[in-house]
């Protein structure tokens, strides 16, 4: 051993012995050839991104450099009168600035539940927002259920249902809500059930997806005792399976709702009402107050309603959260 | 008969009682949580269905226009008018979406000897024969005349239920195949066909109602039709030229809406990986950079996209410039999060490793994380940059341009449905594509299981 590793791996001034140096040799050439890969990939990147800032350039109604200084300008100009007229806007109170105009004439557009008591029109908007986002949640979520066993190799034995299960809530998921909501709106008339029905079908897809791979991934045990037992198909799912997958189903659930918010506010600003139109219009028009009231508005819901549903997904299901946040964003 | 149900004494079960008293005593909640949960959602879901109108909103619904709708996504209507003119005959007058060159020979609508028209409907026995004073209904080969004076067009009194008598005008129903509107001045044919019309080239185009066969002989052995170019540039020229399905436009669109994407998760990438470090709180041991880096990818994700959108649709006009920047805002407070968490979670063996032999702190992470988080980081970031590609459409729609827009326009007309589904298809196509791209590199990458 001694001889092999004197003659083989050290030379005599604490050089490499030809074996080793054979395999540094080797291990210097890997390098060259990784480092050769790496550096055309990144050559190769920075090329299709430079063309396709360029493309979108050129595809912009304005151009990127023309209209920076626009663009700070939109920034300066794009400020409230004073700092409470945010506030005014926000609870239709008003304003001194008042005349005649639609910018300041906040208190048109309030909600009379008595003769003094009102709501305020942006609160209003956002409550059928977060709404519009919770019932197709629900909905969504119910009919994942229903779906997801059928989309389960440990489940199902028969590929087919399998296959069409899946091809079905692959075409949900990726088809184009505007579409759905669209031709909704072309049938029922403008409204929330439009937004509604067009998210419910993008979350049924998102979570039955979801929903299905927590499905293959439970512990099949308590599976094989219920089917020992000679339990039915219906009662092996009902106790062996969804006491294992309901945690992990409720926070996906909790996910989808907070997504389903965001959407829903989309959704709006292309024809479904809530506080997406109503923000549309304000930018839209250079209302300055009104358009804070509405970004606030909507960053303080949508900050409570994240981090509200971080704490249940966590006391759910402890740290995996951060793992099931990857597939559903 | 012996029993196979296990039976216990008493004092077993006041044993088995007392030794787990959490499956025979459980807490309401547990008891009846279900129960309670599943009555406040349904109470929840009828307080909604009232709240929102949804009984009166589908009772009011325009049904009989979903049908067509829906019908207009797979076929396409031929709308001739057949006008009565002064001089005794009748004049076909096409819309301005006239499916037919001008003068081409249309097999279901045939000129007659006396200057009136034939139109088919399917088969001989469901036809129109338009004179100018009389309309002849053929419905399963019974004729039914229609008079037609100066005040009124009248169906005669035993005419089927397919025939109807709408005041002053008749219409008349054939199923899938189409519907006749008869008037006193003209008659309104509305002729249905599967698939699409004119998709590959439009009536101007010199390729136009030449059969797949006709089109592959000129493809590939046939005579230049110009000889200035090939037949086959020729047909990509007039194919993308196609004036009606607009093929080059959409497809513009659509890339600008991958650009978004493409553009947008990848700028979010570059600037979320450097600021995750900054962010993590085993990398920089300063709480208030920590602090301020966590809250700038808290502000940069909960603006919602189509703040940022409209934001910079507001500046930057519209385009995929403010798509570009709307997904990338969003996306680098979201991946920086992600990508911090990441960092958190690392394990410390292999800094402290490099650490140990004197490496400067750059060489510390760059050996002892990225090679950790590196695959987790672009799994992240393909995830990103597959549900950016979806939300590009959206994004599109409020003003940001690409196919969004184009969407939003074509269902604006109610009129191209047809269009609508081509690019639904085209969508469909691009992000299934996309999907299974990632997917094959991301399983690469970390080895996990692919649907």
């Amino acid at each position: 051993m001694a001889t092999i590793s004197e003659s083989n791996n050290s030379g005599p001034r604490g050089e490499l012995g030809p074996a080793a140096s054979m395999v540094m040799q080797h291990y210097r050439q890997q390098l060259r050839t990784r480092r050769i890969y790496t550096a055309i990939s990144i050559v190769v990147f920075l090329i299709v991104l430079f063309y396709s800032l360029q493309f979108a350039n050129d595809a912009n109604a304005g151009k990127f450099f023309e209209r920076l200084p626009y663009f700070f300008d939109f920034i300066r100009s794009f400020v409230p009168d004073s700092p409470m007229e945010i506030f005014r806007a926000m609870f239709d109170l008003p304003s001194p600035y008042a005349d005649g105009s639609l910018k300041y004439n906040y208190t048109a557009d309030r909600h009379y539940i008595t003769d003094t008591l009102y709501i305020p029109n942006f609160i209003y908007q956002l409550v059928i927002t977060i709404n519009i986002a919770l019932v197709s949640t629900i909905i969504g979520a119910a009919l994942a259920f229903l779906l997801c066993f059928f989309a389960s190799t440990n489940l199902v034995g028969a590929g087919a249902t399998r296959f069409v299960v899946r091809r079905i809530m692959e075409v949900m998921r990726a088809f184009p809500e505007i579409v759905i909501a669209g031709l909704l709106t072309a049938i029922l008339s403008i409204g929330p059930i439009a937004a509604i029905i067009a998210i419910t079908v993008h979350t049924i897809g998102a979570l039955g997806k979801l929903f299905f791979e927590v499905v293959e991934n439970s512990d099949m045990k308590p599976d094989e005792g219920l089917r020992a037992a000679g339990a039915s198909w219906v009662e092996r799912v009902r106790f062996a399976i969804v006491p294992q997958v309901l945690p992990n189903f409720v926070s996906y659930t909790l996910l989808r709702a907070e997504i389903n918010v965001r959407a829903s506010t989309i959704i709006g600003a292309v024809g479904g009402g809530g506080i997406g139109e109503v923000f549309r219009l304000a930018i839209g028009r250079d209302h300055a107050a009104k358009t804070y009231a509405i970004i606030i508005l909507l960053l303080v819901s949508i900050i409570i309603i994240d981090q509200f549903s971080a704490w249940l997904r966590r006391r759910l299901i402890g740290h995996q959260s951060f793992e099931f946040g990857r597939g559903a964003a | 008969m012996i029993s196979s149900v296990p039976s216990i004494n008493a004092s077993d079960r006041e044993r088995l009682r007392a030794a787990h008293p959490e499956v025979f005593h459980r807490s309401f909640l547990k008891r009846y949580g279900l129960l309670v949960g599943s009555g406040i959602v349904t109470l929840y879901l009828v307080v909604c269905f009232f709240a929102f109108n949804v009984g009166p909103a589908f009772m009011n619904g325009q049904w009989d226009r979903a049908s067509l709708y829906i019908q207009d996504w797979y076929s396409w209507r031929a709308q001739p008018r057949l006008r009565f003119e002064d001089n005794g005959t009748v004049r076909a007058q096409w819309s301005s979406r006239g499916q037919y060159a001008q003068g081409a020979e249309i097999f279901w609508l045939k000129p007659t000897a006396t200057g009136g028209y034939t139109v088919t409907y399917g088969s001989d026995d469901d036809r129109l024969e338009v004179n100018p004073s009389r309309v002849d209904v053929y419905v399963n080969g019974t004729a039914y005349p229609v008079t037609i004076t100066e005040d009124a067009a009248t169906a005669p009194a035993n005419a089927p239920s397919a025939i109807q008598q709408d005041g002053n005008k008749v219409l008349v129903h054939y199923g899938f195949e189409g519907q006749a509107e008869i008037r006193t001045s003209q008659v309104y044919i509305q002729r249905r066909f599967l698939g699409w019309a004119n998709f590959l080239f439009d009536t101007k185009s010199d390729f136009w109602g030449k059969s797949w066969s006709q089109l592959i002989s000129l493809a590939t052995v046939g005579e230049r039709l110009d000889p200035a170019r090939s037949n086959i540039s020729h047909m990509v020229d007039d194919f993308l030229g196609n004036n009606v399905w607009q093929h080059a436009d959409i497809l513009w669109k659509l890339m600008q809406t991958l650009v978004m994407a493409f553009v947008g998760t990848l700028l979010g990438t570059i600037f979320a990986f450097p600021l995750a470090f900054i962010a993590a709180r085993n990398i920089t041991l300063n709480r208030a950079a920590n602090w301020g880096m966590k809250r700038l990818f808290d502000f940069l994700r909960s603006v919602d996209m189509l703040i940022w959108a409209l934001f910079f649709t507001r500046s930057f006009g519209p385009g995929p410039i403010p798509g570009i920047a709307a997904i990338f805002f969003t996306d680098a407070g979201a991946l920086g999060k992600v990508y911090a968490e990441a960092v958190e979670n690392v394990d410390d063996k292999q800094r402290e490793g490099v650490k140990s032999v004197g490496a400067s702190p750059v060489i510390v992470n760059r050996f002892g994380i990225v090679p950790q988080v590196l695959p987790v980081f672009i799994s992240q970031s393909l995830y990103f940059w597959e549900s950016n590609t979806r939300s590009a459409t959206v994004i599109g729609a409020v003003g940001a341009g690409g196919i969004g827009l184009k969407l939003l326009e074509a269902m604006g007309t109610n009129a191209d449905w047809d269009k609508v589904a081509y690019m639904v298809l085209l969508i469909l196509f691009v992000v299934f594509l996309f999907d299974n791209v990632s997917n094959a590199i991301r399983s690469r990458l970390i080895g996990g299981p692919t649907h």
